[in-house]
């Protein structure tokens, strides 16, 4: 089988990392040889597989010695849950240097010294926002075939998730970057999958798989375990599972996304009742006022 | 080689015209169209060149023009002969640009002067990644140690400094703090700000302004005034420039208190505030910090010019009208004593440069500045433009040329070669890009940002140099010896 890569994006805080990492738990179970390439400077996109938080990124091993041609393989790369390979492109504390450099060095580093050989599935964690150049590395030519977003229905996820949408489509035609899908990660707002499987029929994707909440998942993570680690025989780790399998059969099916403008998601919004128009929001806040006041006077 | 001399400006302007829309024909049309507004042919009594300025450079051209970084290092700050300059970032800016200009000084190189020596922080990728911060803290206290001598340190930002937010403030001041108050000196002089070297000198003005003159404080040494305590500001020395303007300065019973920044020193940028009168020779890289002292200080200044004896003359008289009876007096008394010696300099060298065409291209002064020497000389500017030239600074150009002047703004490669090819002067002063060029087309060539390793060009002892100079550029034999095989 061909070389796969694939990239996860989002909104900060979203729980791609967590997604990720389960996800491709699931799949090491599918008999995929795995690596993953963290990147993002807090270096947690591997610490449910490893179960710890990788110490040695490839950008802090660098500063030590010097230069990243000072490095071997070996020392950023970690073998974690049944044989998935780790590696964490790290960066800077925040408010210094250039993280979005750090990355494109880690990875031009990686895959020169044959970190991508022998491997099924490439998979990138990738912070946030893709703030600049750097960030968008993973979905530039050659790298990362499908994108997968996580997202969830809280407003500024979805504002992400079409933003993320613009960074592929601006890469979808130079290289073969496509938009896999949208992952949901149930945030229990109003008419979540309605709302997900909205965005993503705009978007010209599909909603991969709505992966319900559960508090498993935090209890799995604060032993720094992975669901399909922790409690394989769960329900969440079934979703995980069906994710994994989704994703595994997604191959080359992913498209080219059209994102659409500020005004037009903030139709949608109105549409769903997750943003209220102005009027609605003056209406409402008048109305608390005259029961506060009336509440004050009785 | 000069086309024939009963031109008239008539036929001139003409031909010129001609000529910038032959030129223009090569380009694609909407660069034809943006190139059209940088030349033109000078009107007699028009108030501007009409050209436009100090606008970006467009793409595919071959440009003669620097960035905001040689602006501030290379020019305003690098002649500061007791401070260390460092080129903050990757090491090609300080290595490339190390030496290129000649500004000559006074001083033990390497214990308390450092002008010819290349300071850099050699950025790595780790640099970028993890930002330069605590390599740039460690450097000044590198230099702290090896260079004991130095009064002050200034830090030239390269183009990654502005991308990776390093925050070079917070670093000087905390050194300037763990140093008793040491002048440090932070300039944001990024490459990429602005269209030409033209920002970096207004950076680097600032950064005297709210580095030096806000903090010094009273860490300025005692000062005793007199009366005729003026500043030079804008000669860099090139070649010895501002040593050869100084001693007339002096002779006439001016005091010259500081010198910026050619030979010039920490001590005396600080006690410029105190001068009675700037005297400005490079308006263009030096107008931002005299027009501010005027505004804190009420110090006026005045522009001069010291390339050939009739500016000379003209500019001694407008410095000393600043001054008292005595000064005056000792003005007249300089342009006699001088007037002997230059008349000796024009009696040899007229008659070999009379009626030579000269066509100059150079920074922001010279290309309207040496017009007046070359004509002390007999010799006729017939095209000129400047590489990052303002609007003011055409303005300016006005009181020099004649009728008919070919005028290019950010002259292309291509556009110099085609006008010099059909404008056919005798010599073109330019710089060292140009200089092989145009020599191999069979032109006499000076460099006019270096002198060509020679000067100064500046005041009475300039002049003598510059006419002769200009005649062993034209009249070599070397240009009869070669013939072309087709000729």
């Amino acid at each position: 089988m061909a070389l796969r890569q694939i990239a996860f994006y989002g909104k900060g805080g979203i729980g791609k990392s967590t997604t990720s990492q389960n996800t491709l738990a699931a799949l090491v179970d599918l008999g995929q040889k795995i690596l993953i390439v963290g990147c993002d400077p807090k270096a947690d996109s591997t610490r449910l597989i490893l179960n710890t938080k990788m110490q040695d990124t490839v950008l802090s091993l660098a500063a030590e010695a010097g230069s990243v041609e000072d490095l071997e393989l070996e020392d950023v790369m970690k073998i974690g849950y049944k044989g998935i390979k780790c590696t964490e492109a790290g960066g800077p504390e925040p408010g210094v240097g250039c993280a979005g450099r750090g990355v494109i060095t880690a990875i031009n580093f990686l895959e020169e010294n044959g970190a991508y050989e022998n491997v099924d599935y490439v998979s990138y964690d990738v912070l946030g926002d893709v703030v600049c150049g750097g960030f968008a590395m993973p979905i530039r030519e050659n790298k990362a075939q499908e994108i997968y977003i996580v997202m969830s229905g809280e407003m500024m996820a979805l504002y992400a998730a079409n933003n993320i949408a613009k960074g592929i489509l601006k890469y979808a035609s130079s290289g073969g970057v496509r938009l896999g899908g949208l992952i949901c990660n149930e945030r229990q707002t109003d008419r979540e999958l309605d709302l997900a499987e909205a965005l993503a029929k705009r978007l010209n994707s599909q909603l991969i798989h709505f992966v319900p909440r559960d508090n498993i998942v935090q209890h799995a993570e604060l032993r720094r375990k992975t669901v399909i680690e922790y409690a394989p025989d769960c329900q969440q780790a079934q979703e995980y599972r069906n994710l994994a399998e989704k994703i595994h059969a997604n191959a080359g099916k992913g498209t080219i996304p059209t994102p659409i403008t500020m005004e037009e998601l903030e139709e949608m919004l109105l549409d769903f009742g997750i943003m209220k128009t102005e009027e609605q929001a003056l209406a409402e806040l008048a109305a608390k006022e005259a029961a506060k006041l009336a509440a004050a006077t009785a | 080689m000069s086309t024939a001399l009963a031109e008239t400006p008539e036929d001139i302007k003409a031909r010129n015209k001609q000529l910038i829309a032959e030129v223009l024909e090569a380009y694609p049309d909407k660069s034809a169209k943006r190139r059209a507004k940088h030349l033109n042919t000078y009107e007699a009594e028009k108030s501007e060149c009409s050209v436009k300025s100090n606008i970006k450079s467009i793409p595919g051209v071959m440009t003669i023009r620097g960035c905001a970084y040689a602006g501030s290092k290379g020019v305003v700050w690098g002649p500061i002969k007791d401070m260390v300059h460092i080129s903050h970032g990757p090491v090609g800016c300080g290595q490339y640009s190390w030496g290129s200009r000649r500004n000559y000084y006074v001083g033990t190189t390497g214990i308390d002067s450092f002008v010819t020596m290349q300071f850099t922080s050699d950025f790595q990728e780790k640099d970028i990644v993890f930002g330069g911060d605590k390599k740039l803290g460690k450097i000044i206290d590198e230099i702290q140690v090896l260079f004991p001598l130095n009064k002050g340190i200034t830090i030239q930002s390269e183009c990654p400094i502005g991308l990776i937010g390093d925050d070079i403030e917070a670093v000087s001041k905390a050194k300037s703090k763990q140093y008793e108050g040491k002048t440090i000196v932070p300039v944001r002089c990024e490459g990429f700000r602005g269209v030409s070297q033209s920002l970096g000198h207004h950076i680097a003005n600032d950064a005297v302004r709210d580095w030096v003159f806000d903090k010094a404080g009273d860490k300025i040494a005692h000062f005793e005034s007199t009366p005729y305590d003026v500043a030079i500001i804008g000669d860099y020395n090139i070649g010895g420039d501002a040593w050869s303007s100084r001693i007339l300065l002096e002779e006439m019973g001016l005091r010259v208190i500081a010198q910026w920044s050619g030979d010039g020193s920490i001590a005396e940028l600080e006690a410029t505030p105190k001068a009675k009168l700037n005297i400005l020779h490079c308006y263009r890289s030096m107008n931002y910090i005299t027009r501010h002292m005027e505004e804190k200080y009420g110090i006026p200044w005045v522009e001069y010019n010291f390339f050939g004896p009739t500016k000379i003359e003209a500019s001694l008289r407008e410095i000393a009208s600043h001054f008292d009876d005595k000064i005056k007096a000792g003005a007249e008394q300089v342009i006699a004593k001088y007037k002997p010696l230059m008349q000796a300099v024009i009696d040899r060298y007229k008659p070999r440069l009379q009626g030579k065409k000269v066509m100059l291209f150079v920074g922001g002064l010279r290309p309207r500045h040496v017009i007046g020497a070359y004509e002390d000389l007999g010799m006729e500017v017939v095209g000129t433009g400047y590489e990052f030239g303002h609007n003011d600074d055409y303005q300016r150009t006005t009181h020099y040329v004649k009728d008919g002047t070919l005028i290019y703004d950010d002259v292309t490669g291509y556009e110099f070669e085609k006008f010099v090819e059909k404008v056919k002067p005798d010599l073109v002063g330019s710089g060292i890009k140009e200089k092989y060029v145009f020599q191999k087309m069979g032109v006499p060539f000076r460099q006019m940002h270096s002198w060509d390793y020679s000067g100064p060009y500046h005041g009475y002892d300039g002049f003598a140099i510059f006419a002769r100079d200009m005649d062993i550029a034209i009249n070599a034999p070397v240009w009869k010896l070669a013939k072309a095989p087709w000729s």
